[in-house]
């Protein structure tokens, strides 16, 4: 579901004409309907049976039976609302600064590199480049650099920059940055192809007639590059918001930093609460599919295409 | 351009040295250009001569190499574009195709704060006809409907001086003849300056007070559309504004009020006031409808010149007129248009005839012969296409 929402954003609206039933093109639907049904489809039905089970009568910790216990619902929503609002906010947070730190990253590859197109494959190359490495390792090393002994930190502190005993690992800072640092390429690169199909001579057409830059770029540029910003923000905020890895205790995180996805994780491997675990993930599903498609539908992206 | 206000009247503009190098090209060399206040100017040239440039350097779309552009009398050459009281009708359009057609026309009221843009953008997309489809995007449109939002879009805001890129390059007749009225009304009601880009010369020639022919980012002439016509200066403008018939030769007499020029032998005069060039190997040429078929050797007579005998080659028929392709012995295939007053056309093919025009319709070219393409040299496809199937025609006939 969450992925019909998206390609309709992004994807041009089919015609009338291509969308009429023929045998063949079911046919060729066929592996992946099954894929989806047995992917998508099967685990979510069960991931929903067993936010309602009820613990065993006399059974061992682990153990449950299918029931309709909605109370897991409330249970959860009032013992980890805190982490609910935070994830959300963390994410938000995150996904703002990812689209200010890309936007002209992906402008410049985009729009104003064109006349090198050396620089311009270089510096894509560079925007990849971090995939090589892996995610985890890519965010222990910021770890590293935020530890209370490192260069960075001491240094901030020599200079009065940071007080005596602050940390920057464990707070939301340092969960933001390293969720806004680990998703910036999935900002960056459906930004640079909506820019660099981007055609100047619409801008051009607004400079004559009398919009200042700033004006040719939040009339112009902007509702033209709706169609990236909407998939860059998505590929940000969806995974940020269920990321488990950034405000982890053993990277970024801390106690007071935990988000949906380490009470998710902690249900599931720690306490074997696997009804609660599986009420939180339906509840963090819904309510990014809700955000999802007041977002979509606002930005009102399917016009542009 | 103060905002919240139209232009009162146009602004004049003025290129000084104007050039234009892009990387290993260059665009426009050494332009000069003065179009008065409220003139309706035309910029005639083949494709790739350089008109759109110079468009863009006086919208500051382009920052030329080096020169000066002055609107009324201001220096804008370092000024940027949204700067300028200049507004452009693109050669391609370039509507915004995140707006309805509405909003594009009220995009230059909105950004310089007049009052009431929704009226006013109705009123110019009325004037265009295309009122009713005001709440469409652009992609909803047809070229030519696009063409005049665009058109409207520029109009909309009265500028001291608008820049049209072929606006009605994509029109059928009926609509280009409306719109060319209706420009021509805009731009003498309130006296707007108008630098108009265009490949129809038939066009240029309605519309202008004055007319630029370019070729390869220089001027070649410029002048009134009546005299650029009658007295074209080179070889390129003879046969770019109309067609001409052109002969190269030397000046073998000169008197206080013409010169002779020797033409495979035959005498022509021309009026030396109608001669850009008086000695030497010169060019010298006639309009085509300005030539009179004979049957018979015409009488001498002192105010006309005489050319022949020569052989129809080819007549074809126009409506209007005939046009006659006669092939001049030591001379060329020269055009003849002549009306049909009568039934039939006058002379056949296979016909001798002789020619004669009036020694005031000749003018004079400036181009050096060495560099102006000779008669023999300019003949184009069609004309040797036209040789082959005469010469054809008349094999068959013998055998
Ligand atoms: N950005 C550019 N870089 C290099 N050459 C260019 C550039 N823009 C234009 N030119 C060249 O400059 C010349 C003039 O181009 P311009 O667009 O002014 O022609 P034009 O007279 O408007 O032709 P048309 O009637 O086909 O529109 C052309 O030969 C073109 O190839
Ligand atoms: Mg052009």
């Amino acid at each position: 579901m969450a992925f019909a929402v998206f390609s309709t954003a992004t994807a041009p609206s089919t015609d009338p004409v291509a969308r009429r039933r023929s045998p063949v093109a079911l046919f060729l639907l066929l592996p992946g309907i099954l894929y989806l049904v047995l992917f998508f489809l099967t685990p979510l039905v069960s991931l929903l049976l067993t936010s309602f089970q009820t613990p065993r009568e006399f059974g061992d910790i682990g153990q449950y039976d299918y029931a309709f216990r909605w109370q897991n619902y409330t249970e959860v929503i009032t013992t980890y609302w805190p982490h609910i609002v935070r994830s959300f906010s963390y994410a938000l947070a995150a996904t703002f600064f990812a689209l200010v730190i890309s936007y002209p990253l992906a402008y410049f590859i985009g729009v104003k590199a064109r006349k090198w197109p050396l620089l311009q494959s270089l510096m894509l190359v560079l925007v990849i480049a971090p995939f090589f490495i892996s995610f985890l390792l890519r965010t222990l090393a910021w770890k590293q650099l935020f530890s209370d002994e490192s260069f960075v930190v001491q240094s901030l502190k020599a200079l009065s920059l940071l007080g005596p005993e602050a940390h920057v690992t464990g707070t939301a800072f340092s969960v933001i940055f390293g969720l806004t640092y680990n998703f910036i390429p999935f900002m960056t690169l459906p930004l640079y192809t909506t820019l660099e199909r981007l055609d100047v001579r619409y801008l051009e057409a607004g400079n004559d007639l009398y919009a200042s830059p700033f004006q040719v770029f939040r009339k112009v540029t902007i509702p033209l590059s709706m169609p990236g910003i909407v998939a860059g923000t998505l590929l940000t905020f969806i995974p940020a918001a269920g990321d488990y890895i950034n405000a982890s205790r053993d990277f970024l995180g801390g106690t007071g930093t935990q988000m949906m996805g380490n009470v998710i994780e902690a249900n599931f491997l720690v306490l074997q609460n696997y009804p609660s675990a599986a009420a939180l993930s339906i509840i963090l599903m819904t309510v990014i599919l809700v955000i999802v498609s007041i977002y979509v539908k606002r930005s009102g992206t399917e016009e542009l295409l | 351009m103060a905002a919240g206000a139209f232009a009162d009247r146009g602004a004049d503009l003025e290129l000084v040295g104007i050039e234009k190098r892009f990387p290993g090209f260059t665009a426009i060399e050494n332009l000069n250009l003065t179009i008065p206040a409220g003139s309706f100017f035309a910029l005639l040239g083949p494709s790739g001569c350089g008109k759109t440039t110079t468009l863009r350097l006086v919208a500051g779309l382009e920052e030329p190499t080096s020169g000066r552009i002055l609107i009324g009398g201001t220096d804008v050459t370092n000024q940027k574009s949204f700067q300028r009281p200049v507004n452009t009708v693109f050669q391609s359009y370039a509507l915004f195709p995140h707006m309805t057609v509405l909003e594009n026309v009220a995009f230059g009221l909105r950004r310089r704060k007049i009052n009431d843009p929704v009226a006013k953008a109705h009123e110019a997309l009325l004037l265009v006809e295309l009122d009713h489809l005001a709440h469409r995007k652009p992609q909803q449109l047809s070229g030519g409907q696009q063409q005049r939002v665009a058109l409207a879009r520029a109009i909309v805001n009265r500028p001291a001086l608008l820049l049209l890129d072929e606006p009605l390059g994509a029109l059928d007749l009926k609509l280009r003849r409306q719109m060319q009225l209706e420009l021509k009304t805009i731009q003498e009601e309130v006296g707007l300056t108008f630098l108009h880009v265009t490949h129809d010369q038939e066009e240029a020639m309605t519309m202008a007070d004055t007319i630029a022919v370019m070729n390869k980012g220089r001027i070649e002439q410029m002048g009134e559309p009546q005299q650029l016509y009658e007295l074209p200066k080179t070889a390129f403008v003879a046969n770019f504004l109309g067609q001409s018939n052109l002969f190269t030769g030397p000046v073998v007499s000169t008197t206080s009020t013409a010169i002779a020029v020797d033409v495979s032998g035959q005498k022509i005069v021309v009026p030396l006031g109608r001669a850009h060039r008086v000695s030497g190997e010169v060019t010298i040429g006639v309009r085509p409808e300005k030539l009179t078929l004979h049957k018979d050797a015409p009488i001498h007579d002192a105010g006309r010149n005489v050319m022949g005998p020569g052989r129809v080659i080819d007549v074809s028929f126009s409506g209007v007129s005939t046009q006659y392709l006669v092939a001049v012995p030591g001379v060329g295939t020269l055009v003849v248009f002549a009306q049909n007053m009568a039934f039939g056309p006058a002379a056949h093919v296979g016909a001798q005839v002789w020619l004669s025009w009036n020694v005031e319709h000749g003018f004079g070219l400036d181009d050096d012969p060495a560099d102006a393409p000779r008669f023999e040299a300019d003949l184009d496809t069609k004309t040797i296409a036209q040789q082959r199937r005469s010469s054809l025609v008349t094999e068959l006939e013998e055998a």
